[in-house]
């Protein structure tokens, strides 16, 4: 057996709370950020990767190695990121981040479970870095593309399939966003995976109520999700997205022969209440005045019980 | 210092689709990304918000060109064509509907790397039947596009840019026109897009090393009037050099090595752009110097033709503009 799996001393408690940290922290920093996202998913990525899923040891590099290219015939060494959730032995779990936008908030929890070190964060966005804005299948923790929204559930679909049929014991894991649902493709997947009985395949979907535009009811209402994923072949739990123990319990659901599903309700201002005065715009919140910016990080830092963020406030102000 | 134009479609759109009344606006959760969010605001009767499903939205179009009405889709150029490219085909190209594709951060001009490069985009929409392909390389040019799309009878792509964007040229887009911005002796250089600007970066040091220069921008890449361009094929010595936000493959590189072989001109061409890769996420100015679709690339190109070195340094190259990721005149994240 590959090396074991190392826990984190962390409560998944203090790895959700240090998720919104980095994420608060870098937006301040960089004038902006993918905030809300922080706000709803930390709960959810920080009880997959601190309790729930089962992963080896981080195949590579703690500080992620500059971009090396993309997948070619020339480019003999290519790898994905994967490798910061371990091997792909047959044992352990998979996880894909089917909204590739939420790698910010990715990267900030392979850093709080010890699969990343901080400075990974500090490549974000940088030119020449694997650390992308939108996670490519080169950057941490990613191991296949995703910025196209709708997809991630067919490829886990087939992966886990493809596992089944090896005998493979672990599990396949998806990453969902609410705003997947708008997307055909999503239901064609749950109807597929129904219908091969693909029973290793799970999602936990954050369903902020969010997309770029605002509310979802405001852009294209999608009615009960979860009713719908039961018509399609599939098992639908709903659980709060901040409670812990309502996502250990949902995932024991019975679910032979079909793919299961985790509903996670979340707020898009969890912890940071003051994001409040952004809604309807919280998809990428950049910050209009040197003034708005001081607020966010009066009101942030006091919310989440951390300190303030030095990101080189003129002084005086 | 060259002017720069800030939100230039907001403005143009509005303006087209208030004085057209079958013109609709057409979104896909990306509405302020491409700048139509004061108009959905302010115009909700003439405003379709479709949600991510542009597959949807393809066909959707299809069946309001049916009604009569001229949709303006607006999403960023991939989500165009490469989800929904069976239903372009069926329910919009073929029938020959009226309906404006309007595709936001073409080639690298979007950070958000492979998913949302549209570095294909031209070689797949010259290769439509019907289809008309537009590219905007100016804030005038952005101004005048919807006019321009709209003066179409049937589809047309159309490459827009958004946010702060450069004036170069005063006068609108005449579709089917190129503009001849130097008519120069030694060497064709053809832009469209981005590039134009970078040209006009190098032209200048070239120049300087004694090159004369021919340079044409092209803002109507289909249909193509290939006898205009065979006269100024004619009227360099060397040959030509092309530049452009896209593969190499199917653009206009191609385009004009369609050009030069139908017509069996023995001239030597070379073509710059994406050589047979994708590209990943990163800032405008580094892609563009990575990938070789800059100003400097375009010099080694005329060198290359030319079999000469100039010795131009970077520093001999106009200066170049930096744009960050997220000023504010950009939408709110990509
Ligand atoms: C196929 C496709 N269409 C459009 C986009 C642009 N886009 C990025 S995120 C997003 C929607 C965001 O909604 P959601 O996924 O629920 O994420 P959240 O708002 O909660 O961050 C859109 C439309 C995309 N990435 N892929």
């Amino acid at each position: 057996m590959p090396e074991a799996l190392r826990r984190n001393d962390k409560s998944t408690e203090e790895v959700a709370l240090g998720i919104r940290r980095r994420v608060f922290e870098h937006a301040m920093r960089n004038n902006g950020g993918y905030l809300s996202q922080a706000c709803s998913a930390a709960e959810q990525l920080a009880w997959l990767y601190n309790e729930e899923l089962t992963l080896g040891a981080p195949t590579l590099p703690m500080i992620p190695k500059p971009f090396g290219g993309v997948p070619s015939a020339d480019n003999p060494d290519y790898h994905t990121g994967a490798g910061y959730n371990g091997p792909a032995a047959p044992e352990f779990d998979r996880l894909f981040i089917a909204p590739a936008h939420y790698a910010l908030v990715a990267y900030a929890t392979l850093i709080e479970v010890g699969r990343m070190a901080p400075e990974g964060l500090e490549m974000f966005n940088k030119d020449g870095s694997s650390v992308e804005m939108i996670g490519a299948e080169h950057s941490p923790g990613m191991e296949v593309h995703n910025g196209t929204l709708g997809i991630g559930f067919s490829t886990a679909a087939g992966l886990a399939w493809g596992r089944k049929r090896r005998g493979e014991p672990g599990r396949t894991w998806v990453y969902m966003s609410d705003g997947e649902v708008q997307e055909g493709q999503t239901w064609e997947a749950i109807a597929a995976a129904a219908h091969h009985r693909i029973d290793n395949l799970y999602a936990i979907m954050d369903v902020n109520r969010q997309q770029c535009d605002g509310a979802m009811g405001s852009v294209m209402e999608v009615g009960d999700i979860g009713a719908k994923i039961e018509q399609f072949g599939g098992v639908a739990v709903w659980v709060d997205g901040h409670n812990l123990d309502q996502m250990r319990e949902a995932v024991k659901t019975p679910h032979r022969g079909k793919p299961l599903i985790i509903l996670a309700n979340s707020s898009p201002f969890r912890g940071m209440p003051t994001l409040q005065l952004r809604f309807p715009r919280l998809h990428y919140v950049r910050f209009k005045s040197e003034h708005e910016r001081a607020q966010m990080n009066r009101d942030i830092a006091k919310s989440l019980g951390v300190p303030q963020v030095d990101y080189g406030q003129t002084e005086g102000k | 210092m060259v002017e720069m134009v800030s939100r230039p479609y907001e403005r143009a759109f509005e303006k087209h689709a208030l004085a057209n009344p079958d013109v609709l606006c057409l979104s896909a959760d990306l509405t302020s990304s491409c700048e139509i969010d004061k108009f959905r605001d302010n115009h909700p009767d003439q405003f379709l918000s479709l949600g991510m499903a542009e597959q949807n939205m393809m066909s959707f179009a299809g069946g309001l060109g049916l009604a009569g009405f001229r949709p303006f889709i607006h999403t960023f150029g991939v989500f165009l064509y490469r989800r929904p490219y069976d239903q372009l085909m069926a329910s919009v190209a073929y029938p020959r509907r009226k309906v404006r594709l309007m595709g936001f951060l073409p080639g690298i001009t979007t950070p958000g790397g492979m998913t949302h490069q549209a570095i294909e985009d031209i070689s797949v929409m010259r290769s439509i039947p019907n289809m008309t392909v537009l590219e905007t390389g100016d804030a005038t040019e952005v101004e005048s596009i919807c006019e321009a799309a709209d003066s179409i009878d049937g589809p047309v792509y159309c490459r827009v840019l958004r946010g702060s964007v450069p004036r170069l040229f005063d006068t609108p887009i005449e579709v089917g026109k190129m503009r001849e911005l130097a008519l120069g002796e030694d060497v064709l250089i053809v832009t469209s897009g981005i590039t134009t600007e970078e040209a006009l970066r190098a032209r200048a040091a070239l120049e300087g090393a004694g090159v004369s220069v021919r340079h044409l921008h092209l803002n109507t890449i289909k249909p193509f009037d290939a006898a205009a361009m065979l006269d100024h094929i004619a009227s360099v010595r060397h040959g030509v050099v092309t530049l452009e936000n896209h593969v190499t493959e199917g653009g206009i590189g191609s385009l004009l090595a369609e050009i030069m072989a139908d017509h069996g001109v023995g001239k030597r061409l070379v073509r710059l752009g994406l050589k047979d890769t994708y590209a990943h996420g990163g800032s405008r100015s580094y892609l563009m110097k990575h990938y070789g679709l800059d100003a400097t690339a375009l010099v080694a190109g005329v060198e290359r033709l030319m079999g000469a070195d100039f010795g131009i340094a970077e520093a001999d190259l106009t200066a170049t503009r930096i744009e960050a990721v997220h000023s504010t005149v950009k939408a709110e994240g990509l």
